[in-house]
C-alpha cells in the first residue's frame, strides 16, 4: 500500500494528459508562428489552451502568457511590473509567507532600488487588510499575496484586499501567486480584481515545466528576457507546446466536476484530521480551521520529534508527506511561514505537511492514520524530549 | 560556475546512513548508566543524550536517545557501535571524520548533526574522567 500525500509539492502527470503531450511531440511538433500547415495546427492548439487556461480563472484568452512554471510567472509579473512602473515609484507590498518564488525576487528587487515592505500575518496566516492600508503609498506600484499559502493552507482574503489597494491607488497593480491554491479553491480574477496572477501544471497532474502568467489586458508589465519572439514578446522563446497541451488539459479534467471535487478533497481532509487528533496525543494545528483552509492542505506538528525523521520512517511505508522542519532545508532553519504564525522552532521541526488532490484516494488517508501512530510513538519512543513538557 | 549552480542531491543520504536510520543500534535509555550526557538545544532542531556504562575503563554498554534528523540517528547508531568494547582511552581517540567514514560521508549540510553526537560522546568521557577522578593515562 502506498499514499502519496505530497501533492502539494507535486503530482503525478495523469494518463490522459501524457497521452495529449505524446501528440504533441510526435505528431504536430511545429513551430507556431510558422504558416505552413503544421505550424497553423501548433497555433490553433495554443489557443485553444489558452481558451480552456483563460476559462478555469474567469480571464480572456489573450490574457494569458505561457511560461515554464509558478516560478517564472512570478519572476515575470514582480520584475516585469516593477521595472516598467518604476516611474511612478519603487515601492512593493508582499507577505512574510510567501513563497520563495515570490520572496527571493522582491529580495533581488531590493537590491536594484525598490522598497519592500514584507508584512506579518496572524497566528493561522492571514494577512490583516489593515496592514496594507497602513503601508500603502503614493509610491506602491505593486502589492503581491498568495490565495492560498501552500504550507498551511490559509485562505487569504485577495477580494477584500485588493479592494482597499484599489481605493487607496488606482494604479497600485495586484498579483495573487495562485499556484498552491488552483483547482483547489474558486479563483476568478474579475471577481477578485486582481491585475496579475500565476499558475502551474505540475500540481494539478499537469506536466512539469509548464505554467502561466494572467495579466489583465492594460497592465504596464515589461519583459524581463529577451529573444526571439514567437507567440509573446512578453516570454520570448519557443513554446513548450506539449507542455502547454499537458497543461490545458490537465485544467480541463481539474475543472470537469469541479465541486466534486472540492468536496472530495473536503471529506479527505476531515478524515485525516479527525483521525490525527483521535489517535495521536500532543499534536499541534498549523493554519486555520473550517472553510479558511484550502481542502488540500493538513499540516500537524508532532512535538518532541523532529520532522526529518517521521518523513523517512512514513517513506519506508510507502508514505509520501513533506515537513517544515529546518534539518530538511539547505539553510538548516525551520519554515519562514510557521516562524511568521509564530510556532516556537522546537515546534516547528515537527511539523508535517500532508497535501492532496480530488485524484487522492480515501484508502491513501486510511494507510497514513494505521502507520502514522506508530512512528510517532516509536519515535517519540527514543527522543530526550518529553512532548507533554513542550 | 559557483558550486550552489550545480549542486545535487545535497540533502542525499548513504545507503548505511539510510540502513542505520531504519534500523538504529543502542538507542534508547539506560538504567543505571556509569555517565549521562546531553548536548544541543531543541530549539536548533536536535538533542542528543548518551548513556554510558564503563567498567574497568572499559564501554561494555552505550545507549543514545535523539530529537533529530536521520544524520543524528545514523550518527548516534555509528558512534555508540564504534565504541562499544573499548576502553576509554581508544574511545576518547574516536574522531570525527572516523564516525562519518564509517557512515560512507553524510551530506555537507548534515555534518552538523554528526558533530553533535561527537560532542555528546566527548562530554560524556569528561564526564567519566571527573567522576572517576583520572585524567588519560
Amino acid at each position: 500500500m502506498k499514499a502519496y500525500l505530497d501533492c502539494g509539492s507535486t503530482t503525478w502527470t495523469h494518463p490522459q494528459v501524457v497521452q495529449e503531450m505524446r501528440k504533441y511531440m510526435e505528431e504536430d511538433f511545429g513551430h507556431p508562428i510558422f504558416l505552413y500547415e503544421l505550424g497553423t495546427r501548433a497555433a490553433a492548439a495554443v489557443d485553444r489552451a489558452r481558451e480552456v487556461i483563460a476559462h478555469s480563472i474567469g480571464g480572456k484568452p489573450e490574457e494569458i502568457v505561457f511560461t515554464s512554471g509558478a516560478t517564472e510567472a512570478n519572476d515575470i509579473a514582480l520584475r516585469g511590473v516593477a521595472y516598467a512602473n518604476r516611474n511612478r515609484g519603487r515601492h512593493i507590498i508582499t507577505t512574510k509567507v510567501e513563497n520563495p518564488s515570490v520572496l527571493r525576487v522582491c529580495e533581488r528587487l531590493e537590491k536594484e532600488g525598490f522598497k519592500v515592505d514584507y508584512l506579518p500575518v496572524d497566528s493561522e496566516g492571514f494577512v490583516d487588510p489593515k496592514t496594507v492600508e497602513e503601508k500603502l503609498t503614493n509610491e506602491t506600484i505593486l502589492v503581491s499575496i498568495g490565495n492560498v499559502n501552500d504550507e498551511i493552507g490559509t485562505i487569504q482574503n485577495v477580494e477584500e484586499i485588493v479592494k482597499i489597494v484599489k481605493e487607496r491607488n488606482q494604479h497600485t497593480y495586484f498579483h495573487v501567486n495562485a499556484a498552491a491554491g488552483y483547482a483547489r479553491v474558486p479563483i476568478d480574477v474579475g471577481h477578485m480584481g486582481v491585475d496579475l496572477l500565476s499558475i502551474s501544471a505540475h500540481k494539478i497532474h499537469g506536466p512539469k515545466g509548464a505554467g502561466a502568467l494572467y495579466v489583465r489586458e492594460g497592465t504596464r508589465i515589461e519583459p524581463i528576457d529577451y529573444g526571439y519572439i514567437s507567440l509573446s514578446a512578453l516570454r520570448p522563446g519557443t513554446e513548450n507546446i506539449p507542455g502547454i497541451m499537458g497543461f490545458a488539459k490537465a485544467v480541463e479534467l481539474a475543472f470537469d466536476h469541479f465541486d466534486a471535487h472540492i468536496a472530495h478533497m473536503r471529506k479527505l481532509q476531515a478524515r485525516l484530521m479527525q483521525g490525527i487528533e483521535d489517535k495521536i496525543p500532543h499534536v499541534v494545528l498549523h493554519g486555520p480551521r473550517g472553510e479558511k483552509r484550502s481542502p488540500a492542505n493538513v499540516n500537524y506538528s508532532f512535538k518532541g520529534i523532529e520532522g526529518e525523521s517521521i518523513l523517512l520512517r512514513l517513506d519506508m511505508h510507502g508514505i509520501a508527506v513533506a515537513t517544515g522542519s529546518a534539518c530538511s532545508t539547505r539553510k538548516l532553519e525551520p519554515s519562514h511561514v510557521l516562524s511568521a504564525i509564530g510556532v516556537k522552532p522546537e515546534i516547528a521541526h515537527g511539523a508535517i505537511r500532508f497535501t492532496f488532490t480530488w485524484l487522492t484516494e480515501e484508502k491513501e488517508i486510511d494507510h497514513a492514520l494505521e502507520v502514522l501512530p506508530r512512528v510517532i510513538e516509536d519515535l517519540r519512543r527514543i527522543s530526550p524530549i518529553k512532548p507533554e513538557e513542550m | 560556475m559557483p558550486a550552489e549552480y550545480t549542486e545535487r542531491s545535497l540533502l542525499r543520504y548513504t545507503e548505511k546512513v539510510l540502513e542505520l536510520f531504519r534500523n538504529p543500534k543502542n538507542m534508547g535509555e539506560m538504567k543505571d548508566p556509569t555517565v549521562v550526557a546531553v548536548e544541543g538545544d531543541p530549539q536548533c532542531g536536535d538533542m542528543f543524550k548518551m548513556f554510558l556504562r564503563i567498567e574497568n575503563n572499559k564501554i561494555v554498554d552505550a545507549k543514545f536517545l535523539s530529537f533529530g534528523c536521520a544524520a543524528n540517528i545514523a550518527t548516534g547508531s555509528m558512534t555508540t557501535e564504534l565504541i562499544k568494547g573499548k576502553s576509554v582511552e581508544e574511545a576518547e581517540k574516536l574522531t570525527i571524520k572516523q564516525i562519518t567514514d564509517a557512515l560512507g560521508g553524510l551530506p555537507a549540510l548534515k555534518m552538523h548533526c554528526a558533530v553533535l553526537a561527537y560532542k555528546t560522546l566527548k562530554k560524556a568521557l569528561q564526564e567519566y574522567r571527573a567522576k572517576s577522578g583520572g585524567a588519560s593515562a
